[in-house]
């Protein structure tokens, strides 16, 4: 057995050993296992026969295997392994081949051999270490590459799943921002309705304190018209009747006169009286108890303040107003306060929307306001009342149609509305009196409020 | 009868003397007239044995006519003077508290006077 089988053997297990790494060499296996084969049973056959020129097989085996190291590209990588084995090689085919000629004239070349022989062995060795180390260098650079690009990998997936919680904290913040900015937004309506409501209520003290005052006056003026008249009439069938008569005919005349006036002047006061009285009860505290109420009465009353307090606020203001009474009106058990409240809301926004129209429109327009009362029954038998108001302003877009019941909605500007006015007066028909609160209407053209209210 | 009028409005002596001037002229009742609670104390001071029917309003700068109605009915308690109050404020917070203090009648401005005649006749027939 030569070395050079030993070699050979080792280096085609080292071949098949490193193209197992790599796919491209994958298709040698086979090529390497059946050499390998070969080599065992050529190597058994030597042995056991010691058959010489199964060592020219190794030879030729060892060149074509050089041979494919330096040619074949897939190969590149082991060129090194190539220098390493090649002097080994070339040695040993020359000095197998120089061997047997005894002619003198090769001695030379064959001590040059002998001496070239261990240095080529020794410089494959000593490549072969050198090579072995360097795979392990380059495996080990590739393994920590690897584990970089694991690393690396690992790093890039944290991100992603990092970016992906974030994102999910971020849109939880900003739908947790934009309830609370909801939330602020009703607050800020809240508040604003607060501070009309002590507004209000602080008018209905002045008002109370106000109506009060009056009442001392408007007590003299009532007395001292009255004990007046008396007077004059003491006069009339006393004193009046000694005059002469020509005088006394224009006396008569005179105090007719005075009469009169004073009975202008009672009348007046009486006026003022009951409308002292009406805002008294405006603002007293309500009761929550129903009585009967003159649903006609009460309805032209709150029509008249609604229009006489829009003109107080806006002079340029101006608005016809229909009004329809059904003569036949019984009346009816309500909380007088709490239905004006809602017909007065009705009618501010009637007057509102034929004001805002007018103001688009111009002379054109002629803003209407009308207001009927009628008996009603209901389907379950019930009597009632039906109050309908009706104005010809900008009506109601279908898409707000289902909110203008909802608090705090409004289509009037920052400010000017609180969005309240509807949401309650709903509730006041609705819970309160047991009644029902309708809308009939057009965008542009009209918008009609039915309230029913049982008995 | 004397009857004292307690209202810090001046033009009520007017009113009450053209309103009352028959019985005046028939010597069936005599007035007189307090601008203040301070003064109706110092005029029934003066006229302690006689009998005073008082008619006060209640809204009144000073002491109002509810304090003059307790001092009254606490210092002349034997027998204590009739005390009709007369006042804008009807609410019944005011009432109570008059009936409380013993007011024997609550009246409400504008002054119904047939109202009060009717009741002065009833207090005097008692």
């Amino acid at each position: 057995m030569s070395l050079e089988a030993f070699v050979l053997f080792f280096l085609i297990v080292y071949l098949r050993k490193s193209s197992k790494k790599h796919s491209v060499l994958l298709k040698w296996d086979k090529t390497f296992v059946s050499l390998l084969f070969v080599i065992a049973l050529l190597a058994v056959i030597q042995v056991s026969f010691s058959v010489a020129f199964i060592n020219w097989i190794w030879q030729i085996l060892l060149l074509l295997v050089l041979v494919a190291l330096v040619r074949l590209p897939e190969f590149a990588k082991f060129k090194m392994l190539m220098w390493a084995i090649l002097p080994f090689v070339v040695i040993s085919f020359v000095g197998d081949l120089v061997e047997p000629f005894t002619n003198p004239v090769f001695s030379p070349l064959k001590r040059l051999l002998n001496f070239a022989d261990p240095l080529a062995i020794t410089w494959m060795i000593a490549l072969l270490i050198i090579w072995n180390k360097q795979q392990k260098a380059l495996e080990k650079e590739r393994n920590l590459r690897l584990s970089e690009e694991e690393q690396h990998k690992i790093v890039e997936a944290r991100k992603i799943e990092l970016e992906y919680l974030v994102s999910e904290r971020t849109a939880e913040l900003t739908h947790q921002k934009e309830e609370l900015e909801q939330a602020l937004l009703e607050l800020k309506s809240t508040q604003n309705q607060l501070i009309q409501s002590e507004k209000m209520a602080s008018l209905g003290e002045l008002t109370a304190g106000i109506a009060h005052e009056i009442q001392n006056p408007l007590n003299f003026v009532n007395n001292f018209s009255e004990v007046s008249v008396e007077l004059l009439d003491e006069l009339k069938s006393g004193p009046l009747q000694n005059l002469p008569a020509a005088d006394k005919e224009e006396v008569e005349d005179i105090m007719e006169n005075l009469v009169q006036n004073l009975e202008k002047i009672h009348h007046h006061g009486k006026r003022a009286d009951a409308i002292v009285k009406g805002m008294l009860q405006h603002s007293r505290s309500s009761t929550q108890h129903k009585e009967p109420a003159d649903i006609n009465a009460l309805v032209d009353e709150y029509l008249r303040l609604s229009y006489h307090g829009l003109r107080a606020k806006d002079k340029s203001f101006n608005a016809t107003m229909q009004t329809d009474y059904d003569q036949r009106l019984q009346k009816i058990n309500v909380i007088s306060q709490d239905i004006g409240r809602v017909v007065l809301n009705l009618f501010t926004n009637s007057f509102y929307s034929v004001n805002e129209k007018k103001k688009q429109m111009g002379e054109s327009f002629q803003p209407t306001v009308s207001v009927s009362t009628r008996h009603i029954t209901f389907p379950a038998g019930t009597e009632g009342v039906e109050i309908r108001v009706k104005d010809n302003g900008l009506g109601i877009p279908q898409r707000v149609l289902d909110k203008i019941y909802q608090p705090f909605f409004t289509t009037k500007p920052a400010g000017q509305g609180t969005g309240l006015g509807l949401s309650i007066s709903y509730d006041i028909v609705t819970k309160v009196h047991g009644g029902e609160m309708k809308v009939d209407t057009k965008e542009g053209e009209f918008a009609e409020f039915i309230i029913l209210l049982p008995q | 009868m004397k009857i004292l009028v307690v209202d810090d409005e001046q033009d009520m002596q007017a009113l009450f003397q053209q309103r009352f001037r028959k019985e005046i002229k028939e010597h069936l009742a005599e007035f007189a007239f307090a601008t203040s609670g301070e003064d109706a104390l110092v005029y029934l001071q003066q006229h302690n044995h006689e009998a005073v029917l008082i008619l006060s309003d209640i809204n009144m700068p000073g002491m109002s006519g509810l304090e003059l109605l307790k001092h009254i009915k606490q210092k002349y308690a034997t027998p204590p003077p009739v005390v009709m109050m007369i006042t804008a404020y009807g609410d019944s917070e005011n009432y109570d508290k008059a009936m409380q203090l013993g007011a024997d009648d609550f009246l409400t401005k504008p002054i119904d006077f047939a109202l009060l005649k009717e009741k002065l006749k009833i207090t005097v027939n008692d």
